[in-house]
C-alpha cells in the first residue's frame, strides 16, 4: 500500500510536504482535505489524526502528524539527498534550529496576515481592527528581519550553499501573505534573491503550482460551509481577535 | 574547550538541556545569564546571540539557539544512549512529532499560565482579568488531555517503554505552571505516574536540582523589581497577551 498524505494547499506545512516528496520522487497517494469545507472535523479524518489537522501521512500502520516530523521522516525512509536534512552535525543543527524556532518566530505571525486580511472578514463577517492588523503586520516585519540577519546573513540558503528543509519551510510560509496582496519582497532584495533561488532549485513549475491555491483565496473564503463557518468562528476569535 | 551552555533554570527549554548535558555527564561550563535582570537584553549576551534567548550552546566557534536543535546536537555529539532519540526511525518520528507540536500547544499555554498567575499581575499593578485566566487555563487543560490521549496514552513513555528527549521536554514545559503554584498533575492520576516515572529515570536529584529555581518563583517578581525589570518587560508583556 503506498504512503497516503493527506493534504490542503492552502496550509502551508502541507505545501512544504507536498513540494518535498514531488520534487524527490516519492510515489504517494494525495488525500485531499478540504478545510473550509470542515473535512477535518469529520469522522473518517478523525480516525486519520486525532489532532484533526494536516498534513498528516499514512505509511502502512504508521500514522503521523507534524510536517516537521514528516518530512524528516520521508528524507530518512526514501534516501534523499543529503542537502535536505544533511549528515555533516554542524550543518544538521542548522537546519534543526530554523525548523524549531519557527513554530513561534515565523509560522503564527506570517500566517496571521491571511487571516486578519481576507479570511476573518470575507469568510467570518468580523471586521478586525486596526490595531490588531497593524501590530500584526509589525510582528511580520520583525519576523523577516530576524530570519534575514539570523538564518539567512550572506548565504545563499539558511545551512549553507546548498538548499535544506529549513529553506522549503520557510518558503511556505514566507509566501503565505502574497495571497492578499502582502507582497514581503518588495522591499527586501536579499529575501527575494533567496526566494528566487530556492524556487529554481525546487523547480518553478512545482513551486508556481503548489502556491497556486493560496492566490485562489477569497474564492475559497467566500464558499465556506456553513457548518465548518460554525465550529471556526470561536477558534478564530480566540486565536486572532 | 568544553562546551558552554548559556542558561537560566527559569527557563523551562534551558531546564531540559540542563538535565540532558548532566545526566549524560556532558562536560560543559554553565554560563548564568539573569533573566530577572535583563541580562539577555544586554551588549554582551547580544554579541553570543542575536535573538537574545536562552538556551545558547556555544562549542569552540559554533554558536547554536534553540533547545530542540541543542538536544538533537548534544545526542548525536555525546553518542547518548539510543532510547534519548533513537535511531529507529518511526521511533525517532513520535519523539519529533512531539517535539514539534509542542512549540505552540504544551509550551505555548503552560508558559502563558505561568506568566499570568506569576508575573503579568505584578508587572502591570492588576490581576489577569478573570475570562482571560479561564481561558488561559482552558488551553492548558485542553492540551494537556491531548498529551494524555495522544502522546502517553497507555505507554510509560511516548515513545514507549522508555524515556526519550519528547518526555525530557514535556515535563521540564509541564512544571512552570507548577512553580507557579497551580498542581496540574492533580486529578491526573495517569499524568502524575508519568510524571514519577520521567522524575525517576532522570534521577530524583538531577530533577529536583533543575527545578530548585522555578518552584521558588514566588520571589521572581520581586526579583525582577529590585533589578529594575518591571517597567521594562510592560510593554512587551502587553503586547504578547494581549
Amino acid at each position: 500500500m503506498p504512503l497516503e498524505i493527506y493534504l490542503d494547499l492552502l496550509s502551508q506545512p502541507c505545501r512544504s510536504v507536498y513540494i518535498f516528496a514531488k520534487k524527490n520522487n516519492i510515489p504517494f497517494e494525495f488525500k485531499k482535505i478540504l478545510l473550509f469545507k470542515g473535512e477535518q472535523y469529520g469522522e473518517e479524518f478523525g480516525k486519520v489524526n486525532y489532532f484533526r489537522k494536516v498534513p498528516v501521512i499514512k505509511d502502512g500502520d504508521f500514522t503521523l502528524s507534524e510536517s516537521i516530523a514528516i518530512l524528516t521522516y520521508l528524507a530518512e525512509k526514501y534516501g534523499t539527498p543529503d542537502h535536505w536534512y544533511p549528515a555533516d552535525l554542524q550543518t544538521r543543527a542548522r537546519v534543526d534550529e530554523y525548523l524549531s524556532w519557527q513554530h513561534s518566530g515565523m509560522r503564527g505571525i506570517a500566517g496571521k496576515i491571511l487571516w486578519l486580511k481576507l479570511m476573518i472578514p470575507k469568510a467570518f463577517g468580523i471586521d478586525v481592527p486596526k490595531e490588531k492588523m497593524d501590530s500584526a503586520m509589525e510582528d511580520l516585519e520583525e519576523a523577516l528581519t530576524a530570519f534575514e540577519e539570523k538564518f539567512l546573513q550572506d548565504k545563499p540558503f539558511i545551512a549553507g550553499q546548498k538548499i535544506s528543509l529549513a529553506d522549503l519551510v520557510a518558503i511556505v510560509e514566507i509566501m503565505q501573505p502574497l495571497g492578499v496582496g502582502v507582497n514581503v519582497f518588495e522591499v527586501r532584495p536579499k529575501l527575494r534573491a533567496w526566494k528566487d533561488r530556492v524556487r529554481a532549485e525546487i523547480g518553478p513549475a512545482l513551486f508556481d503550482e503548489a502556491h497556486q491555491m493560496i492566490f485562489n483565496v477569497e474564492e475559497v473564503a467566500k464558499s465556506t460551509d456553513p457548518s465548518a463557518k460554525e465550529i471556526f468562528k470561536p477558534k478564530i476569535k480566540k486565536l486572532f481577535l | 574547550m568544553p562546551l558552554e551552555l548559556f542558561l537560566d533554570l527559569y527557563s523551562q527549554p534551558c531546564r531540559s538541556v540542563y538535565i540532558f548535558a548532566k545526566i549524560n555527564e556532558i562536560p560543559f561550563e554553565f554560563r548564568k545569564v539573569d533573566l530577572a535582570s535583563g541580562e539577555q537584553y544586554g551588549e554582551e549576551f547580544g554579541k553570543i546571540s542575536v535573538l537574545r534567548k536562552v538556551p545558547v550552546m556555544r562549542d569552540g566557534d559554533f554558536v547554536l539557539t534553540e533547545s530542540v536543535a541543542i538536544l538533537q546536537y548534544m545526542v548525536e555529539m555525546f553518542s547518548t544512549p539510543d532510547h534519548w532519540y533513537p535511531a529507529d526511525v518511526q521511533k525517532r518520528a513520535r519523539v519529533n512529532e512531539y517535539l514539534s507540536w509542542q512549540h505552540t500547544a504544551m509550551r505555548s499555554h503552560a508558559a502563558k499560565v505561568f506568566w499570568f498567575r506569576c508575573l503579568v499581575p505584578i508587572i502591570t499593578g492588576a490581576e489577569v482579568p478573570k475570562e482571560k485566566m479561564d481561558s488561559a487555563l482552558e488551553d492548558l487543560s485542553s492540551t494537556l488531555n491531548m498529551f494524555e490521549n495522544k502522546f502517553l496514552r497507555d505507554q510509560h513513555f511516548i515513545t514507549g517503554d522508555q524515556i526519550s528527549l519528547a518526555d525530557l521536554v514535556a515535563i521540564t514545559e509541564m512544571m512552570q505552571p507548577v512553580g507557579a503554584g497551580l498542581d496540574i498533575f492533580k486529578d491526573r492520576p495517569r499524568l502524575s505516574a508519568w510524571r514519577d516515572r520521567v522524575k525517576q529515570e532522570l534521577g530524583v536529584a538531577a530533577f529536583h536540582e533543575a527545578h530548585e529555581v522555578i518552584m521558588n518563583a514566588a520571589s521572581l517578581p520581586q526579583e525582577m523589581e529590585s533589578k529594575g525589570m518591571l517597567e521594562f518587560i510592560k510593554p512587551r508583556i502587553e503586547k504578547l497577551f494581549n
